[in-house]
């Protein structure tokens, strides 16, 4: 299984102007913990809704890259959302669910997928044109390579160890967060 | 002039001219027969992205994103959808999203079905509790203005706005053929 802070690292070298949709808890610590960028979107809430805002963007903008970035925990809670992404087809939207098998922020209680909900069969029957499971981290480039590539929408679920890692805190004004993400959206 | 019958079934299409006015480019919802028109003529416009929904929550990060990538977006829901986005509201008021929501009331005047009345009787109550300013559209000749209104202070302030379709505007459901 993948160590979280590695393996996101690695995801997000040479990111270029991919906009990034990291959920909340552990999602968010580990984009901030790869470097701060104005292009994250964190989130601090809205459990379940980081694949939908992901899409809205994607959509609005075809001409850039986007990943969202949910733990298991918030893809599950959001699981009609492949579906609802399944059918609009975008080509630059990959789903990158970083999955522990557990509620990391309320006590690390197993999820679903430690009892082998598997996302990327899910993804697949929601008509996602690629799902892919990995667990070793010699995997993560081909991965990131998915994310600046095309072809419709992805998921890909990495198994990541169950960890306690310390806590990396972004920004948590939402009002910032946001302006700060569209001016650099909109910068030339 | 329209007549009172040419009123009654072209609302929606009052509702979508406001849309394409403000320029609304994604359009988000779980279908709802008091929608059907305003659904068709946004699918049919190749300006506007249709979004089908398996939950009304998920729309709310739609216009969430929408936002971030630079464009509008509308929600259109059933009283009971407002329910289901209770906590997924949170985030227009966190970030400051605008949002227009144009809510098909149930359980109200003439219901047939009992199990719309305990949603349909806070959904007001809820979008308040929830941030939103409502207002409520009682006839067909209300709709254009109030609508029209809506659009323009949700996108103006950045402001969660509901303009709720009474249950007497859009017709009880017939439940026999």
């Amino acid at each position: 299984m993948l160590d979280r802070r590695e393996f996101v690292q690695q995801l997000l070298l040479d990111r270029g102007d991919l906009l990034v949709v990291p959920g909340l808890g552990s999602a968010t610590y580990d984009v901030a913990a790869a470097g701060d960028h104005p292009l994250n979107f964190y989130l601090w809430g809205a459990m379940g809704g980081t694949a939908m805002i992901a899409l809205g963007l994607a959509l609005a903008r075809p001409d850039r890259r986007v990943v969202a970035i949910p733990g298991d925990g918030d893809m599950l809670m959001g699981l009609g959302s492949l579906a609802t992404i399944g059918v609009k087809q975008p080509n630059n939207l990959v789903v990158v669910v970083l999955d522990n098998g557990r509620y990391g922020e309320t006590g690390m209680q197993a999820s679903h997928t430690d009892a082998g909900v598997d996302f990327a069969a899910t993804a697949l029957a929601c008509r996602f044109r690629q799902a892919l499971t990995i667990t070793r981290i010699e995997e993560a480039d081909a991965v990131r390579k998915l994310l600046h590539g095309g072809g419709g929408p992805t998921l890909v679920n990495a198994k990541i160890k169950p960890d306690d890692v310390p806590r990396v805190l972004p920004l948590r004004d939402g009002h910032a967060i946001k302006e700060r993400f569209i001016a650099a959206l909109n910068a030339a | 002039m329209h007549t009172p019958t040419e009123l009654a079934t072209s609302w929606p299409d009052a509702i979508y001219a406001h849309f394409r006015r403000v320029g609304i480019r994604q359009v988000a919802y779980v279908p709802d027969a008091g929608h059907s028109r305003l659904i068709a003529l946004c699918q049919k416009d190749p300006q506007i992205t249709d979004v089908v929904l398996t939950t009304e929550e998920e729309g709310v990060g739609l216009v969430a994103g929408a936002a971030l990538g630079g464009q509008r977006a509308a929600l259109l829901m059933q009283s009971s959808g407002v329910g289901n986005c209770v906590n997924m509201f949170s985030l227009l008021r966190n970030c400051g999203f605008p949002c227009i929501a144009l809510v098909t009331m149930r359980g109200e005047f003439g219901e047939f079905n009992p199990w719309q009345l305990p949603m349909g009787a806070i959904t007001e109550d809820v979008l308040r509790l929830c941030g939103f300013l409502t207002y409520r559209v009682e006839s067909a000749d209300e709709v254009d203005e109030i609508v029209g209104a809506g659009c323009d202070m949700a996108f103006n302030g950045n402001l969660a706005i509901a303009v709720l379709l009474s249950q007497r505007l859009i017709g009880p459901k017939q439940w026999t053929r």
